[in-house]
């Protein structure tokens, strides 16, 4: 099947109230996220999505795919399934070493140069990762970066599917924003369920979940864009003095003045950055 | 009246499916009966009853083997779901050696596994899956996809022609389909058949015999090296 665009056909809330979004395109190349406090459906949105619902979840929601309903007794052969979905519980069992192990899934989705697809695969992943993944790693022995890094390109590349969903991943220790980065050169629909405003704001648009609805949805602007960035410094500054931490130094006043003195110049060359952006574009 | 088995290794997750099925069956306004065939242990017959105010009933099969248990009392299940007026009867089995099916010629037969056995589950059992109509595999949500692809794509090469149903079963995703099929299913037979052979041989150590080697034993049996013969009358 040529996948070229997929909808959500709003249903019910949790309450039985119709859905305040009553319509939304994921067309290829979009990334987009599902934001909300726990408890509101986030989750449940993406199950909708992986199950292709016509209308028989508790949500009544329907997906379209081109435009058209799944059939009811459509079953996808395996090798071409069309959405990997990637939770929080998502793991892999076996304890098979790596390469082994990506071999035979290339194998089964009918890959003519496996060799080549599994180096980049760990190519990929390794880029996600601090800890470089080898071949000969048993896939059980993998950190949990490691394994949320490596279930990323594995469904990325070797599954090639062009849906994919990925529930909460911010939590797992690999870097974001590379990730949306390397994720953003392959045409595929992403969806995050997220609470990291970084992800949100680097999305094409974003859903927002109350009470088991989609109650508003949120194309991202210039204005947020640019607060993206800005949120970016906060994040570097975070990520040194996690450094700090993790190489066992302590954060004594002078080290945290620094980062923070840093942090507002920072905050003043984006500030300026953007100024001329803003009368360039006047101009 | 039909019959739908459902057979699967311990804790893989039937009793959720089933659960699942009987609450979309009660909503179409049809009558189910439940039967649970345990060795030792179960309460899923009360559960569901309190749950559903169906009527149920289980059945230890003790010194039995499970499936062995399920062969000589089904034809006397069938007539006491009868006199309840079922119309729907699901029996579960906890068929635990895994060489035996307890599915019945003609009637539905469901494997329920679970994804997070291990990719080579499919390839470790035998008539209990490549007799079944149906596979259901549960808990879908735990295993990467390369896991669930390669666990799908060897139950198609064990089972050809199986309908495969990925379900998280706790969230009722995945039921309709296999509720659909048991809507579809055919009536009770009689008499009726097992779908399968069960493995040649009297079973010594079944019937009490503990002691190791097969010189200890009669009826069919193997050594280490050799194939199978035979000694007895």
């Amino acid at each position: 099947m040529d996948i070229q665009k997929i909808s959500v056909i709003g249903g019910i809330g949790k309450d039985g109230i119709p859905e305040k979004v009553t319509r939304f395109d994921l067309k290829m190349g979009d990334i987009v996220s599902i934001v909300g406090p726990t408890g509101c459906g986030k989750t449940t949105l993406i199950n909708d999505i992986e199950l292709f619902a016509n209308k028989n979840t508790p949500s009544e929601r329907k997906i379209l795919i081109n435009d058209e309903p799944i059939p009811d007794d459509f079953s996808f052969d395996p090798s071409k399934h069309p959405i990997a979905l990637i939770s929080q519980h998502t793991n892999f069992l076996s304890d098979l070493p790596v390469g082994e192990f990506l071999e035979i899934h290339a194998k089964i989705r009918g890959a003519e140069n496996i060799e080549q697809m599994i180096n980049e695969t760990l190519n990929f992943a390794n880029q996600l990762t601090g800890e470089a993944i080898i071949k000969e790693t048993a896939m059980t022995e993998l950190s949990g970066g490691q394994t949320r890094s490596l279930l990323i390109a594995d469904a990325v590349i070797i599954g090639n599917s062009p849906i994919i969903l990925l529930d909460e991943i911010e939590n797992a220790g690999i870097h974001r924003t590379k990730a949306l980065k390397l994720l953003k050169k392959y045409q595929k629909i992403f969806v995050f369920v997220t609470h990291d405003p970084r992800i949100a704001l680097l999305s094409d648009f974003r859903i927002i979940m109350k009470n088991g609805a989609m109650q508003k949805m949120i194309t991202t602007n210039e204005e947020e864009k640019w607060a993206a960035l800005g949120l970016k410094k906060i994040d570097d500054v975070m990520l040194e003095f996690r450094k700090f931490i993790r190489a066992g130094e302590e954060i004594t006043d002078n080290v945290f003045n620094e980062q923070i003195s840093g942090l507002a110049s920072s905050y003043q060359l984006y500030l300026k950055k953007r100024k001329l952006f803003l009368n360039k574009k006047t101009a | 009246m039909k019959l739908i088995i459902f057979a699967g290794p311990p804790t893989c997750g039937k009793t959720t499916v089933i659960r699942q099925v009987i609450r979309r069956i009660i909503k179409k306004n049809l009558k189910p009966a439940y039967l649970k065939i345990d060795v030792l242990f179960a309460d899923e017959d009360e559960q569901l009853k309190r749950e559903f105010g169906i009527p149920t009933k289980k059945i230890y099969s003790g010194e039995l083997c499970p499936d062995h248990c399920n062969v000589v009392v089904l034809d006397e299940v069938v007539e006491w779901a009868e006199q309840q007026g079922a119309e729907y009867l699901f029996v579960e089995t906890a068929g635990l050696c895994l060489r035996c099916s307890p599915y019945i010629e003609n009637s539905l037969g469901i494997v329920v596994l679970e994804a997070t056995s291990g990719m080579n589950l499919p390839r470790k059992i035998g008539p209990m899956l490549t007799l079944a109509d149906i596979s259901v595999i549960t808990k879908i949500d735990l295993v990467s996809q390369a896991e669930r692809e390669v666990f799908r794509y060897r139950i198609l090469e064990a089972a050809k022609g199986i309908t495969v149903v990925e379900s998280n079963a706790l969230y009722g995703i995945g039921i309709d389909p296999i509720v659909r099929d048991i809507l579809k299913s055919n009536d009770i037979e009689q008499p009726m058949f097992l779908k399968g052979n069960p493995p040649v041989g009297t079973c010594t150590i079944c019937v009490g015999k503990k002691e190791i080697g097969a010189k200890n034993h009669f009826g069919v049996l193997r050594t280490m090296e050799n194939d199978l013969f035979y000694v007895g009358e």
